[in-house]
């Protein structure tokens, strides 16, 4: 819970003073919420030096959340692809995916800073689910919204959502799925924000948010450095995670980032392949610009309009990317790859048949991925060669894309 | 030429100078341009063209809708800055309002030197602030194109005070805590935010976000040096969607009844 390299002064990685990751970040926001932006910076900064609150939220997640979650060596698929696969299991935690950390922190600095009711936006619903759940589990009001789109791919988040006594609002503007669900929980902001908190789902946005969101979800990384050093008496060689907006990546990564023999992975989803335009490989195939608040790399057009993004997990269709991943990228710290909607299907349904686990379609991808760039990896480092691949959530949300495309259920 | 010029008119005759905003390309380019015209020759002293963009977080449904359409009829940057130049040639003070992401992506200073040569007086930027906007503030010095920068009920005294010295041409001070769109009565943040703001600064503080009638206009004008219209003028337009000519006439109806609200 504390600075990367250590407590209270920022890692290389991290961002400066402005919120900027190297060139990305900072803060393009409208004026009539800077204030709001700098009041939750200070409530932030000081919650994190405050160790009852440190421990609060600590308490919380291992209580509550589940935390930590289980890092899990999956001998069948290891021994399938000659390496040792661990999945860091946040399918596990409550709701049924890492997102629970970010909100339970973003909860309680909201309950913290005297506020009542919480905004959030949803994509699939993992996020809109934990913050329901935050909401309810706090006494706090909860509005959600969520791209018309979604609400139609995603009924049952929505319905749970709906059952923690969240109100669900469809958002129909632009392409109706998150980002224009980002975009209508920044207009309610402008005109709540004196009671309202944004509980912002993923590591991107304006200052603080890439970088409190990253520390929420940082016990993914640490954790897992923990056990796999606990377990296997070594770092691993490779980390890799799914990269929609990339809180859960970035979570992972943050534990890794000084150790420079461990390759970071993050991937992408690649849609129906990147030449053809539909996707949402925002860092691989994106150019640098300005989107909700942050620069970052971000899906646009000749003209800096925003392009329509794609894939088949609504977790990741978003065209644009947390700022610190844009940095990493830049940097060449990770490396950022595109996994189609097939290529993560396919890893959706081995990971079900080789260890009975169904993971999220966003997770898919990121075991997709690591098959990928594995037998380069295992070329390299030899059998003994470790990953870590962050299973960031469960299927059981997805279940309806999986009935649709493998063609499964009754006649 | 800067927005100065229009505002001391309006001030040595007495009254709030009246700045009207229609997105580019809306309805379609060529109408866009006889809409503006017609909001100059009916009582606009300035005129803020919008630059349509696909994620306009300030923005109500009514601007929204609108620059969508827009953009799904194929309006591009390069557009804008021809219905700047078509308006800037009547002798109103034109000025762009734009999101940051399409000025970042034309090329920042490009988009000045375009905006400027099309005779444009300045920009507004509704999502980047002064201690943003450094690399905007540097073309527009080089190029003396107004900058116009937000203030709002949320700010702090320093913060209006930072942005009002950064700002040239007007200060735009947004009435509400929310996004764009008529409302039925003004907002009370308003007043005191404007006094904050005058506090500051000599430059002409314009009120914007939510006026949609002669009533309104008259309200403010009381203490703001400008009264900014955008919704209102938007929805005229959409309401009358399939007659062109009575949509303009409605636009000037409304724009006069503006004009006399600001005096007074």
């Amino acid at each position: 819970m504390t600075g990367q390299a250590d407590a209270g002064r920022p890692g290389r990685y991290d961002a400066d003073e402005r919120g900027f990751f190297g060139d990305f970040g900072g803060r393009f926001m409208p004026e009539a919420l800077v204030a709001a932006l700098d009041e939750l910076t200070e409530a932030w900064n000081g919650a994190m030096a405050d160790p009852e609150f440190v421990k609060s939220f600590e308490d919380v997640l291992a209580d509550y959340a589940g935390t930590p979650s289980r890092l899990y060596h999956a001998e069948r698929l290891s021994a399938q692809y000659g390496a040792r696969i661990l999945l860091k299991r946040e399918d596990l935690n409550h709701t049924g995916a890492h997102k629970i950390r970010n909100v339970m922190g973003q909860a309680l600095l909201t309950k913290r800073m005297g506020k009542t009711r919480v905004i959030a936006e949803t994509g699939a619903g993992q996020h809109g689910v934990a913050s329901a759940t935050a909401a309810a589990y706090f006494g706090l009001d909860c509005t959600v919204y969520m791209g018309a789109v979604d609400t139609r791919r995603q009924a049952l988040n929505v319905a749970r959502m709906q059952m923690l006594g969240a109100t669900v609002v469809p958002v129909e503007s632009g392409s109706a799925t998150l980002k224009d669900a980002i975009n209508e929980a920044l207009r309610d902001w402008v005109a709540s924000v004196d009671h309202t908190a944004y509980l912002f789902g993923t590591a991107a946005g304006p200052h603080p948010f890439p970088s409190m969101v990253r520390e929420f979800c940082r016990g993914i990384g640490d954790e897992a450095r923990a056990q796999v050093l606990e377990q296997f008496g070594r770092l691993p060689d490779a980390v890799t995670a799914c990269v929609g907006g990339g809180s859960n990546a970035i979570g992972l990564f943050t534990a890794f980032l000084e150790d420079e023999d461990v390759a970071i992975y993050g991937f992408e989803p690649g849609g129906d392949g990147v030449e053809t335009g539909r996707h949402a490989a925002t860092i691989f195939a994106g150019d640098s610009g300005v989107l909700h608040g942050a620069r970052t790399f971000v899906l646009q057009d000749e003209d800096g309009q925003t392009v329509e993004s794609h894939s088949i997990s609504a977790g990741l269709d978003y065209p644009g990317v947390g700022p610190q991943h844009s940095h990493l990228a830049r940097v060449g710290r990770a490396t950022y790859l595109p996994v189609t909607d097939s290529e993560a299907m396919d890893a959706m349904a081995l990971l079900a048949r080789t260890e009975g686990i169904i993971p999220a379609i966003e997770s898919a991808h990121a075991l997709a991925g690591t098959l990928k760039v594995l037998p380069e990896l295992v070329a390299e480092k030899g059998p003994e060669t470790t990953v870590v691949v962050n299973l960031s959530g469960r299927g059981d949300k997805d279940m309806g894309t999986a009935i649709e495309w493998f063609g499964l259920g009754g006649s | 030429m800067g927005t100065a010029p229009a505002f001391e008119r309006a001030k040595a005759e007495g009254r709030a100078a009246l700045v009207g905003y229609l997105p580019a390309g809306f309805p379609d380019l060529q109408r866009s341009i006889d809409a503006m015209k017609v909001m100059v020759d009916s009582g606009c002293d300035v005129i803020e063209v919008g630059l349509p963009y696909s994620d306009p977080v300030m923005d109500g449904p009514t601007i929204q809708a609108a620059a969508q359409q827009a953009l799904d009829a194929g309006i591009r940057t390069k557009d804008v800055l021809t219905v700047v130049e078509a308006v800037a040639a009547t002798g109103a003070p034109t000025v762009v309002m734009t999101y940051w992401n399409p000025v970042e992506r034309y090329g920042v200073e490009r988009f000045a030197t375009h905006l400027a040569n099309a005779g444009g007086s300045g920009l507004i930027t509704p999502d980047i602030t002064p201690d943003s906007g450094e690399e905007w503030i540097a073309a527009a010095d080089a190029h003396d194109l107004d900058k116009i920068f937000l203030v709002a009920p949320s700010s702090t005294d320093a913060r209006v005070a930072m942005t009002t010295a950064a700002c040239r041409g007007f200060v735009y001070a947004t009435a509400v805590m929310g996004v764009t769109g008529a409302r039925t009565s003004t907002s009370d943040l308003a007043g005191p935010l404007v006094a904050r703001t005058k506090a500051t600064t000599d430059l002409p503080v314009g009120v914007g976000l939510g006026v949609s009638n002669g009533e309104q206009a008259r309200e403010i004008a009381q203490y703001a040096d400008g009264v900014i219209v955008g919704s209102a003028f938007v929805r005229v337009l959409q309401q009358h969607a399939d007659d062109h000519a009575a949509g303009l006439r409605a636009l000037a109806a409304l724009t006069e009844d503006l004009a006399n609200g600001v005096r007074g």
